[in-house]
């Protein structure tokens, strides 16, 4: 199978996931979901800031920024209760949070196929981490230009 | 040894009073012999972020689903999930799950397809436990394998196929969807899928009354009364009508044909699983917008 090249970091999250047996992989999965960071009180305040991703089974809603000096910051929020929608909000922030716009827009639109999830997540869920990962290019793309 | 029945009055006005049980019940029968409960999700993680002490997971895109044909697993599959997790043929079988049960009652709907004798649903669901403040455990059982025997699926009676529906148009049906999918005013951004379906709203002649209706507030169902109230004289159906219920993949259509089925006691109530995610991608199937059924 050939992969296409991912940054650094996503790299390490993709082999994380894949040197551990399947069992263990949700257990992984859910920690990404613990650690997601809450909304700053910017976004908290006003809901009306951020996209909704429909393509995830759960409510999500992200915000994307690029700064002046091109660096991608990323929010995010999802109920507690979504706990699969969180994790995959959590790995995007893990792996694409503080880097430049065009290692973010360079990430393969299919790396989940890396993370060894979808026997165990399925692909329909999957969706949700490919349609949010869109967005958040999408977004980049559009405050760049 | 068989479990007893939950003999809650709000139950005993349903058709089979027997097919459900309140928390305070489980609460109490949790170390039952005989009784397994399983939790089934939307969500694949929340089974691990707790769950109803001793309970197993039993996921339905992973476990129930044959992996290459769009289909549920044989007997032979489903005989060997049900060893897996501990569940004998005359096990008393508890489900739950959370978004008020609708992966649960999709679990029981194929349950019901491989004639599994002793089949339930918690009323309320995991919402209502959590609500209550009950148990939680992160403890993942390990039950001792049983001999779960080969029964084959029986799609029937319980199961509408697209060539069923086809011929079943103008007869009773309902689409369980929000008004937005019924309509076919589907929200869409530019160039992003929505809901799996090329094309949107309805199946000609089917009536709109999104699942939610048949749930309170605390994710419990509504009493018959209420139940009576919508299905009947509101949208006219009949015990003895030949219904077929469908939504987006059929899991909100199960809570509606448990609904149906068993809290109303149609004799005739089948779940179109292929729902609008084949009926909408269908070429040529015939399709109506707009809020007329």
């Amino acid at each position: 199978m050939t992969t296409a090249a991912l940054n650094p970091r996503l790299q390490e999250i993709a082999e994380d996931f894949s040197s551990v047996p399947a069992k263990d992989r949700l257990q992984l999965l859910l920690e990404f979901a613990e650690e997601l960071p809450p909304l700053p009180a910017k976004y908290a305040d006003h809901p009306d800031l951020l996209e909704p991703v429909p393509e995830c089974q759960s409510p999500l809603f992200l915000a994307v920024e690029v700064d002046g000096g091109d660096v991608v910051h990323l929010f995010f929020q999802a109920p507690r209760e979504a706990p699969t929608t969180r994790g995959f909000a959590g790995i995007l922030h893990a792996g694409l949070d503080g880097l430049d716009a065009d290692e973010v827009l360079a990430t393969p639109g299919e790396f989940s196929s890396q993370l060894g999830l979808a026997d165990l997540v399925s692909p329909l869920r999957l969706r949700g981490l490919a349609a949010m990962l869109a967005r958040i290019k999408r977004q980049v793309r559009e405050q760049r230009s | 040894m068989a479990v007893p029945f939950d003999s809650a009055p709000k139950f005993q006005e349903y058709a089979r009073p027997q097919m459900l049980v309140s928390t305070d019940w489980l609460a109490e029968h949790l170390d039952d012999p005989g009784l397994v409960v399983a939790e089934s999700d939307e969500d694949v993680l929340l089974y691990e972020t707790g769950h109803i002490p001793g309970a197993v997971k039993l996921d339905w895109h992973t476990e129930l689903n044959d992996p290459v044909t769009r289909d549920y697993v044989d007997g032979a599959g489903f005989a060997r999930l049900m060893s897996e997790k501990g569940i004998g043929r005359d096990t008393t079988l508890i489900l739950y799950g959370d978004r008020n049960n609708w992966w649960a009652a999709y679990a029981l709907w194929v349950c019901t397809l491989f004639d599994h004798p002793d089949v339930r649903l918690l009323d309320g669901g995991r919402a209502k436990w959590i609500a209550e403040e009950r148990a939680l455990s992160t403890d993942v059982p390990q039950r001792p394998h049983t001999d779960y025997p080969v029964v084959e699926r029986d799609d029937s009676e319980f199961r509408a196929f697209r060539d069923q529906v086809a011929a079943h148009l103008g007869e009773p049906m309902i689409d369980v969807r929000s008004p937005g999918e019924y309509t076919g005013e589907l929200l869409h951004m530019p160039d992003y899928p929505q809901e799996g379906a090329l094309r949107g709203g309805h199946i000609p002649g089917a009536r709109n009354v999104p699942w939610a209706r048949a749930a309170a507030e605390d994710a419990t169902f509504r009493a018959r009364k209420e139940l009576e109230a919508i299905y009947q004289d509101e949208v006219g159906l009949r015990p003895d009508d030949d219904v077929v219920v469908y939504c987006r993949i059929g899991e909100r259509s199960s809570h509606t044909w448990f609904v149906l089925h068993h809290l109303l006691g149609y004799g005739k109530v089948r779940n179109y699983d292929g729902s609008w995610t084949e009926w909408g991608n269908a070429v040529r199937a015939p399709i109506r917008r707009g809020e007329t059924p």
